[in-house]
């Protein structure tokens, strides 16, 4: 479950980080139940076609996908760049490597909430130097987590090119970022949440839009 | 998480696993080109040390400095201490300086303690006296999990120089809170007055209590804070409670030796066991920069609101 509450950034802590009671309002963490009044934007069948359709687009804009790397920022990214790593080693030639980068340690509000439990980053052996590397989310929102995630990887090597993919665009931005790649545009008004639900994490797999019932 | 780390006993067990998770992540950091992450740009972090120390300072520098925290070290020798100066005034200068965090090593139990009084800041206690030093504590339970892969049912044998000992102390609680079982094994002189209701049990017996452990680690005979005789010789410790290569056959094949240190070599430990595959004591030493990254993150990294 990826909750994007809009009173901080746009990645809400995943159900691995609910460390206290301290936990910021809006955020249900590992509440799999669909909330009141929330309404399924996409579905599972959806969410495959998106998803394929990304990925032929990948494989167009980086000419076969021969030195790409997909790495998903936790938690609602990394689901999703496994995913279309398949996709991708199955279209063309052998296996595309996937990996995940996480960028806690590089977020710019940091100190408006209580330490954040660390996600996992996991660079596939290939490295990053030299290649496409493929960032992939969830939802975009203010676009300050893959400024994080930019800035996180210019610590671990210097790729060719970077770029961007997510499975939903739903405005907002507070920062010059674009998706190169976008399952779907979704226009939202700030007080709603956009929350992805995913197979691996979440049993089914679904794109949720309510209203924020936690005041914020 | 408490905004203070004065002792293990303040950890509890979801505290205690959160450090260690976080410090798994950072310790993937020792492989990358560029070691250092922006998180704490801005922060300062003030060592002050009234007692030596090598691996304990340079290690919480290493790690502040990863994590791009601005240091100062602060050692009694050579500074207004030596000319008499409270600890409550040094207190005051470092609040006055605008420290987040003070890692404090003292000769005084408790010291931590009254400091965490008297400043605005997080208080990490480095070691004070004979009391404790949790973060040793928190690396030896991050090591034992990295080698063995659990904490919970490790059979964990401390031994030697106990009563002098606040890495025992630290650990003894923290691995109880973390599900592992401890024996003290240690000639009786070297036992504090109080350790029957401590959550472990103590034996004398080095050679029967080898067979079951799953971590041995030894403690250093700190002959600096023995102003009395507790055994005869050197020579006769050695043999009843030091780990030769003889006893070390007595440990299952897959047990691992640890040391906080420094080391006597020839005393505690033999040289030949400190230098073998089983013992832990180089991957200890680079354990102890992450998990001090993860505390001074998890105590540091978040907002000054819930601190």
């Amino acid at each position: 479950m990826h909750a994007h509450d809009p009173a901080g950034g746009d990645a809400g802590p995943g159900p691995q980080a609910a460390v206290g009671p301290q936990e910021s309002p809006g955020v249900q963490p590992g509440a799999s139940a669909l909330p009141q009044g929330a309404k399924t934007v996409l579905g599972a069948a959806e969410i495959r076609r998106a998803l394929t359709r990304i990925a032929h687009e990948i494989l167009e804009r980086t000419d076969g996908a021969a030195d790409v790397v997909l790495l998903g920022i936790p938690t609602g990214g990394v689901p999703l760049a496994y995913r279309l790593a398949d996709r991708l080693s199955q279209a063309e030639h052998g296996l595309v490597p996937a990996g995940s980068l996480d960028v806690t340690m590089y977020r710019d509000d940091l100190r408006l909430r209580p330490a954040r439990t660390l996600g996992h980053t996991d660079v596939p052996p290939e490295g990053i130097d030299g290649r496409v590397v493929v960032l992939v989310d969830d939802v975009l929102y203010s676009g300050r987590t893959v400024r994080a995630a930019l800035d996180a990887l210019v610590d671990l090597g210097r790729p060719r090119a970077v770029q961007l993919a997510v499975l939903v665009d739903r405005g907002h931005r507070e920062l010059p970022i674009r998706a190169d790649y976008v399952g779907k545009n979704l226009p939202t008004s700030q007080r709603e949440l956009v929350r992805v639900l995913l197979e691996e994490t979440d049993g089914q797999d679904a794109v949720l839009l309510s209203e924020n019932g936690s005041g914020a | 998480m408490n905004r203070h780390l004065i002792s293990a006993a303040d950890l509890s067990r979801d505290d205690a696993l959160l450090i260690l998770d976080t410090a798994e992540e950072l310790a993937q950091m020792a492989d990358r080109p560029i070691r250092k992450l922006p998180t704490l740009r801005g922060r300062t972090v003030v060592n002050l040390f009234y007692e030596d120390s090598t691996r304990t300072r340079i290690s919480f520098e290493a790690a502040a400095k990863r994590l791009s925290a601005d240091v100062i070290n602060f050692s009694a020798k050579g500074s207004s201490v030596a000319k008499g100066e409270s600890l409550k005034d040094t207190a005051l200068t470092l609040e006055a300086m605008g420290a987040d965090a003070v890692v404090i090593r003292h000769s005084a139990s408790g010291a931590p303690h009254r400091l965490a009084g008297w400043v605005r800041g997080s208080v990490v206690n480095a070691g004070d006296g004979a009391h404790e030093h949790p973060t040793q504590a928190l690396l030896d339970a991050f090591t034992m999990r990295r080698r063995l892969g659990r904490l919970e049912g490790l059979r964990v044998a401390i031994v030697g120089d106990v009563l002098h000992s606040r890495v025992a102390r630290s650990n003894v609680r923290l691995l109880r809170t973390l599900g592992a079982e401890v024996m003290l094994v240690a000639p009786p002189t070297l036992l504090p007055v109080a350790v029957g209701g401590w959550p472990c049990e103590v034996s004398y017996d080095l050679d029967a209590a080898l067979p079951k452990a799953d971590v041995v680690m030894m403690l250093r005979v700190q002959q600096e804070r023995m102003n009395a005789a507790y055994f005869p010789t050197v020579r006769e410790y050695s043999r009843r409670y030091g780990l030769d290569s003889r006893r070390m056959a007595l440990l299952p094949e897959h047990a691992i030796v640890m040391h906080p240190g420094p080391m006597n070599r020839g005393v505690e430990i033999a040289a030949d066991v400190a230098d073998s595959v089983r013992s832990t004591i180089v991957e200890q030493v680079s354990n102890g920069v992450s998990v001090r990254m993860a505390v001074l993150y998890l105590l540091l990294g978040g907002s000054e609101a819930q601190r």
